[in-house]
């Protein structure tokens, strides 16, 4: 038989470390995660599983005569009799450190910790058999109508819990869930893309997303072949949300002080106040948006020039990072808002919202409705920054280019590499839809929860052809 | 000198082994695998000499993949007792069970002679978790500090990942490995900041990733006095450095950038799991789909390319893959041509090619192991041109050191790359640095323009640690071994005109 191993609840485990603990200062982040997923290919099952983690971080913090250090470790699968080693490794960790440039002192309690008692919430393969259903009829049809299926669901559930030598106990079950679906003709000469981000997968109506890729199928029936250059483009909410993911972390308040960055001021210091669009654009965050909620406190176990451990626990807000075009926040810890003497320094927040305020509800078809001669996009691939000086990014049109005449849909065409800043493209946006919940199709392996709107660019730049289909 | 970590060999994996396996059999499996691993990682970064973050991390967990009736079922767990392996064990078969109704094809694996009880171990001198923390953060300090101290330097960042993985796997046909790796990335870059002008230039270090340890950082396998001694005056030179002309140029690329163009390029489109489409909604297919195989003229005649799992130092190299199957190489492009694919036991019993190459890999103990990346590698041309001979070779061209920027299309065509280092070729000879290139291609006309390769003096083995792939999406680390190269006629774009200044 197997020794035994003791596993603590999350709760229990967080007050022992910091009973154990001989440091100056002690926050431990507990998470507890749940998956079930399920993946297909050419119309069948390719892998699918069910898994469960578990992490645990010890943030040991050790005030020195030269400043106060901070050492991280952290374990997944941790025992009771485990602790004790784990706590001292963080403690050595802090003392080997060296002062901290992101010091701060710990976050205080604030208000009451909903939940904190609560088991861990869990999710399960189950969550996913309603989905696992209707794909199966969608596969169905889909060998019935010579058409192929490829894709992916996802369902996450993490339970964090955060406590701390300051007193601090808080808990946020975080459900995330996805689901994207590529549809391709027999000989894989069209192809197009749906996605869909999900907290239950309740709303999830594999039907109606089915005939949405069907509908995309039959405008490639005609294709076009274009060459590189300046197009007039809608841009689908999904391509925006992934350049503006790119934007919002290259948007790191430290570096654009230091000169490093397309947020860096000339002559010196930051852009905060810069008008970057003549459109009323807001680029925000919120915890507590609908259908996008994210943790309403913060909890990191490493320390970047994005954020910083020393601020684990403290409460995050609403934050406007554009405001009716006007650059209004950079993202960094505290401790940088403090050297830098700037309010404007505000912590990252794990959704992102563009919406042009209440006088737009256009879809992507009704903005197209305006176009004479136009590319409407899909969706983006394989983004990298090209230059830091003006946040330059390259990237392929993917599943979807299509051409838009007298406000028609008439054909598909070719895809192209772009070159383009989503700084630069946020000046030249003429138009905007309604902001509604999208997925992300390139970033959400690590963001899903954003709500955009379709966009319209006058002459984005399609720098090259890609034979790809 | 190096041995398996008894702590982990302390670990009840061959109980929960026995246990898992044999609760898939009374549960009537066609195929059951059990697998344990242990994956420690450090990330530790400074800016401007000063410690960023550090943090030391493990993973710990096992999984259970069954084949049940023509299906792939799979689960994962962390608790390591008996009850938790037979339960899991239990769970992988109801996943399969449950997917029956969307699962077409009947799963079968290719043979795979069995191995028994056997070890493995990769090539290193100092295991990185045996270096006090203080010890570590001191030589980075250093370096960063020979760098924060030069002229036209305003801001130095530091970074190192190292990694320590034990892995212990057991199958229902007899096999049963225990592996042990250790990988280490480091690099510096120095800023140059001109806040009067508003702009900045970066330099990095161009030393790969290896499957080496702690005696990387202090000497073995790169001169890292000699690199941090050129980097502040490569990147003064960069900031004062032309903007480059647009249009076509030859190209002599050193194996520190081409490395990842061969990633890009050859290692992904030879995935046949992506050929056969198992990844299109995601990482994407592949221009070099089966029907190809023995004659897709992939590149030039002196091109060709291998994959191994056998390279040492190879971040890809390992002993036994994630399947059982043991470490081979094979050739992938010969004289030009298309003529293998990096293969798992699945896809090689369905395509009639026979034993799988090895290339199963899961990133951790709950992910369920797939087909990814071996090293894949360009072969030097024996008794071939060095690197001066090469440039000697070019009238009007570039010289390109260093990986930066890169993308590439779903299909494997469409690419674009930048570099840490452009230098302009004039009539045979190295003319300064120029600046805001990047060269972009389709990759058969690429590898079709590929004049000559260098000889075995110009070989490199580089690499990377962030190789992406599949859903739930894993990382996966590999080298990429090359020599120089000389391409002709490749085209080069200005990033600034592509910004639209």
């Amino acid at each position: 038989m197997t020794a035994a191993r003791q596993v603590l609840t999350p709760q229990d485990t967080i007050e022992r470390v910091l009973e154990l603990s001989t440091a100056d200062g002690c926050v431990v982040v507990s998470e507890e995660r749940s998956e079930a997923n399920v993946r297909w290919a050419n119309n069948t099952l390719t892998t699918n599983g069910e898994m469960r983690s578990r992490k645990l971080a010890v943030i040991s913090v050790v005030d020195g005569a030269t400043g106060t250090a901070s050492g991280v470790v952290e374990r997944s699968a941790v025992t009771a009799e485990d602790l004790e080693p784990l706590v001292r490794a963080a403690e050595q960790a802090a003392r080997d450190a060296g002062p901290a440039d992101d010091a701060s002192p710990l976050v205080q309690p604030s208000g009451d910790s909903p939940g904190w008692e609560a088991p861990p919430a869990v999710t399960s393969t189950e969550t996913l058999a309603g989905f696992a259903a209707s794909l199966g009829q969608a596969m169905d049809a889909a060998r019935a109508q010579q058409r192929l299926l490829f894709g992916f669901a996802e369902h996450v559930m993490t339970s964090t819990y955060v406590g701390s030598s300051t007193g601090v106990r808080l808990r946020n079950d975080q459900p995330t869930g996805k689901v994207e679906i590529n549809g391709k003709s027999a000989d894989l000469k069209r192809s197009a893309w749906v996605g869909a981000s999900t907290r239950d997968f309740g709303d999830i109506d594999v039907a109606a997303l089915d005939t949405d890729l069907q509908q995309r199928l039959a405008w490639a029936e005609r294709s076009v072949e274009l060459p590189a250059g300046r197009y007039d483009t809608l841009l689908a909410p999904t391509a925006i949300a992934d350049v503006l993911i790119y934007l919002y972390i290259s948007a790191t308040a430290r570096a654009a002080d230091e000169g490093r960055t397309v947020f860096s001021r000339q002559g010196g210091g930051n852009r905060i106040g810069d008008r970057l669009c003549e459109l009323p654009l807001s680029l925000r965050s919120d915890p507590a948006a609908a259908g996008l909620q994210t943790s309403p406190f913060f909890a990191v176990t490493s320390s970047n020039e994005l954020w910083s451990v020393f601020d684990v626990g403290m409460p995050v807000g609403a934050t406007d990072w554009i405001r009716d075009g006007v650059l209004t926040s950079l993202v960094g810890s505290r401790a940088w808002a403090q050297r830098s003497g700037n309010e404007a320094v505000k912590p990252m927040i794990d959704n992102l919202i563009l919406d042009a305020g209440s006088d737009s509800s256009r879809s992507l078809a009704d903005m197209a409705a305006g176009v004479e001669r136009g590319l409407m996009l899909t969706c983006l691939w394989y983004i990298r920054e090209v230059d830091p000086q003006n946040l330059l990014l390259t990237g392929l049109t993917r599943d979807g280019v299509y051409l838009i005449e007298d406000g028609e849909v008439t054909g598909a065409v070719n895809n192209f590499r772009f070159n383009e800043s989503p700084v630069d493209l946020l000046g030249r946006i003429s138009d905007v839809g309604a902001s509604s919940i999208t997925l992300p199709r390139e970033w959400n392996d690590f963001f899903t929860r954003t709500s955009m709107p379709p966009v319209r660019v006058p002459d984005f730049n399609m720098s090259t052809v890609s034979q790809a289909s | 000198m190096r041995e398996l970590d008894p702590i982990f060999l302390a670990l009840p994996m061959r109980e929960l082994a026995a246990t898992a396996l044999q609760r898939a059999r009374e549960l009537g499996v066609d195929h059951a695998d059990f697998r344990l691993e242990r994956i420690r990682a450090q990330d530790i970064s400074l800016r401007d000499a000063k410690l960023e973050g550090a943090r030391t991390g493990e993973q710990l967990g096992f999984a259970v993949r069954v084949v049940h009736e023509g299906t792939w079922g799979f689960a994962a767990g962390v608790d390591l007792t008996t009850d938790e392996a037979a339960r899991v064990a239990g769970r992988a078969v109801e996943v399969a069970k449950a997917s029956a109704p969307v699962n077409s094809e009947r799963i079968e694996l290719a043979a795979e002679p069995t191995y028994g009880d056997v070890t493995w171990i990769s090539a290193y001198d100092v295991d990185p978790f045996s270096v006090p923390d203080a010890e570590k953060i001191a030589l980075l300090t250093d370096y960063s500090e020979r760098l924060t101290a030069s002229d036209g330097v305003d801001h130095v960042s530091a970074a190192l990942q190292q990694v320590l993985e034990n892995k212990f796997y057991a199958d229902t046909a007899g096999t049963m490995t225990t592996q042990q790796r250790v990988r280490l990335m480091a690099d510096f870059t120095a800023v140059a900041v001109d806040a009067a002008h508003g702009g900045f230039e970066t330099m990095r270090t161009v030393a790969p990733p290896v499957g080496r340890g702690w005696e990387y950082l202090t000497g073995t396998g790169w001169d890292w006095n000699a690199e941090l001694a050129q980097l502040p005056e490569l990147l003064v030179e960069k900031t004062k450095a032309p903007s480059v002309e647009a249009g076509s140029h030859d190209l002599v690329i050193e194996p520190s950038n081409l490395f990842l163009t061969i990633h890009e390029s050859i290692g992904h489109a030879t995935e046949l799991d992506r050929a056969l489409g198992y990844e299109a909604a995601y990482a994407g297919t592949s221009f070099a789909t089966f029907d190809q195989l023995g004659t897709l003229r992939y590149g030039s005649q002196v091109m060709n390319v291998t994959g191994d799992r056998t390279a040492e130092h190879g971040l890809a190299t390992i002993g036994y893959d994630d399947e059982g199957v043991a470490g081979q190489q094979w050739d992938l492009v010969s004289d030009g041509v298309l003529v293998g694919y990096q293969l798992d036991r699945r896809m090689a019993h369905m395509k009639g090619l026979g034993r799988s190459n090895g290339c199963a890999f899961a990133d951790s103990p709950g992910h369920i192991p797939l087909q990814r990346m071996a090293n894949v590698s360009l072969q030097p041309a024996p008794g071939g041109p060095s690197t001066e001979e090469l440039i000697g070779a070019v009238d009007r061209g570039l010289y390109v050191v260093g990986d930066k920027s890169w993308s590439i299309d779903m299909q494997r065509y469409n690419f674009q790359f930048t570099a840490q280092r452009f230098y302009k070729i004039e009539k045979g000879r190295l003319a300064g640095q120029v600046r805001d290139a990047a060269y972009q291609a389709t990759t058969t006309d690429f590898w079709r323009s590929m004049e000559a390769v260098g000889g075995p003096e110009t070989y490199l083995l580089a690499g990377a640690f962030n190789c992406g792939k599949a859903q739930p999406g894993q990382t996966a680390a590999v080298s990429h071994g090359c020599p120089s190269t000389l391409f002709r006629g490749v085209n080069i774009l200005n990033a600034r005109t592509e910004a639209g200044r």
